[in-house]
């Protein structure tokens, strides 16, 4: 017999047309114009790259990229599916299942990269070693600790942003350090796909924060505050020891963890908050930034090059029809 | 020195890095009920970007009713954009967008909410560009 307060309640079919909050149906349609598949990458161009890499430098990157591997299967089968249960409209908790899949369509593609680039042998050790690697299971823990369903849903949302703006990009330092030395650009080209992904992730995740934040009292503010700044310092402390494990070898571990102060201060303005790592330690090589962001510099600005330099940014299509003068 | 007018939306990114700027500055509204701020006087627009991956639908719809009164318009002398460079090439591409549209220069671009180098990389900026363009103007 079951009992009637266990009874599921019929939901109500959702109205796109009637929103609570715009920016449901905003970050809507930004994922659903940039859904893209890893078919649409012609990996197999990076077969030659791939071959002049030397066997340790191969090794670190099939075992980084289960590493990432490892984080979107969390977000999309624990993390995303957490977050619906605390969904405050009904288009917030469409929008989740769409992050939920595509955090699989991240997970899937690193496997088109393995089954393109890498032998079966190479990729099965990678697995074997992404179960015992000490600090990724730790990173795992903290973040599932959080998505466990008697968790407060603004804690949950922390760990959310944490693990999309903060946690991957360890492993996203690496192709974007290949592509700046012109080695598996196609690989780094389906990378920034994700990195423009996780982007949209963490802001919604991060805005849908400060709203639950702005209903708390501000001794409750000040507790999730606290706890959000207590998470991220044991996460950064799991992944510079990660980064010392995977990166000391090609002695790029101070270059990374640059990247992650970077990436760090990020995650937290996602939040709403003020950043943790002063400047000085977010000075990313220039060569990294323009990996991730090809050709986003080729104009100079007035303020922070010669101003003689400058040229007027290049025709863009605009379609709104509103946007004549 | 002149003016300076912003857009943020309920993110906030915008508007904590134009109160860490500590100038005087003038918000577009986010609903399209409210009234719209219209400087008669030159001025710096502070926007974010929105583009998708194609970088369609850049500037906001807000800021493009504001830039749609050309006497508002004809006072912008440039424009510094709010982006993420996670979004590759698109980085802070409103900037270009309205410098484009309007003769004017992209005069800085910041991540999110900003960091210290460059909230003084745009107080210092600010200063020097108005004291230039005031000099010039008289």
């Amino acid at each position: 017999m079951k009992d009637i307060a266990q009874t599921r309640p019929v939901p109500r079919a959702i109205n796109w047309n009637r929103l609570q909050d715009d920016k449901d149906l905003e970050i809507w349609n930004r994922l659903t114009v940039n859904f893209w598949l890893p078919e649409k990458v012609p990996l197999s161009n990076d077969i030659q790259s791939w071959s002049q890499l030397t066997e340790e430098e191969q090794r670190l990157t099939i075992r980084v990229f289960t590493g990432l591997t490892l984080l979107d299967t969390i977000q999309n089968t624990v993390g995303a599916p957490a977050l619906m249960a605390d969904a405050v409209t009904p288009h917030e908790e469409a929008v989740l299942t769409n992050i939920a899949f595509m955090e699989a369509v991240h997970a899937r593609s690193y496997s088109s990269i393995f089954s393109t680039l890498c032998s079966t042998a190479e990729v099965d050790e990678a697995f074997r070693w992404s179960e015992e690697n000490a600090q990724l299971q730790q990173k795992s823990r903290l973040i599932l600790d959080e998505y466990d369903a008697t968790a407060n849903p603004l804690r949950k949302k922390v760990a959310s942003v944490f693990l999309e703006s903060f946690l991957f990009y360890s492993g996203f330092y690496l192709p974007m350090h290949w592509s700046s030395r012109a080695r598996l650009t196609n690989t780094a080209d389906l990378i920034r796909l994700i990195i423009r992904d996780e982007a949209v992730h963490g802001y919604y995740i991060g805005y849908k924060f400060q709203r639950g934040l702005e209903r708390l009292s501000e001794a409750e503010r000040k507790e999730i505050k606290d706890f959000a700044f207590a998470l991220i310092f044991d996460l950064y402390d799991i992944e510079t020891r990660y980064t010392e494990t995977l990166y000391d070898p090609l002695g790029l571990t101070e270059d990374v963890k640059a990247f992650l102060h970077y990436n760090a201060n990020k995650a937290l303005q996602n939040l709403g908050f003020e950043s943790l790592f002063p400047d000085e330690l977010c000075k990313v090589n220039p060569a990294i930034m323009a990996a991730l962001s090809p050709n986003a510099d080729e104009n100079h600005d007035f303020f922070s090059g010669s101003g003689s330099s400058y040229v007027i940014g290049k025709a863009v299509a605009t379609e709104d029809e509103d946007w004549d003068f | 020195m002149g003016g300076l007018v912003y857009f943020s939306s309920r993110s906030g990114n915008t508007q904590r890095f134009v109160s860490r700027l500590g100038l005087t500055a003038q918000r577009i509204p986010i609903s399209p009920e409210e009234p719209m701020p219209a400087p008669r006087a030159p001025f710096v627009l502070v926007t974010p970007s929105y583009a998708d991956g194609q970088g369609r639908g850049a500037v906001h719809k807000q800021v493009i009713r504001f830039l749609n009164d050309p006497d508002t318009r004809q006072h912008l002398r440039g424009v510094i954009a709010g982006g993420n460079r996670n979004f590759g090439a698109l980085f802070a591409l409103a900037g270009d967008v309205v410098a484009q549209k309007c003769r004017v220069p992209v005069l800085y671009r910041f991540e999110l909410a900003g960091t210290e180098t460059d909230i003084a990389r745009v107080r210092e900026g600010l200063d020097r560009f108005w004291k230039t363009h005031f000099s010039t103007a008289i």
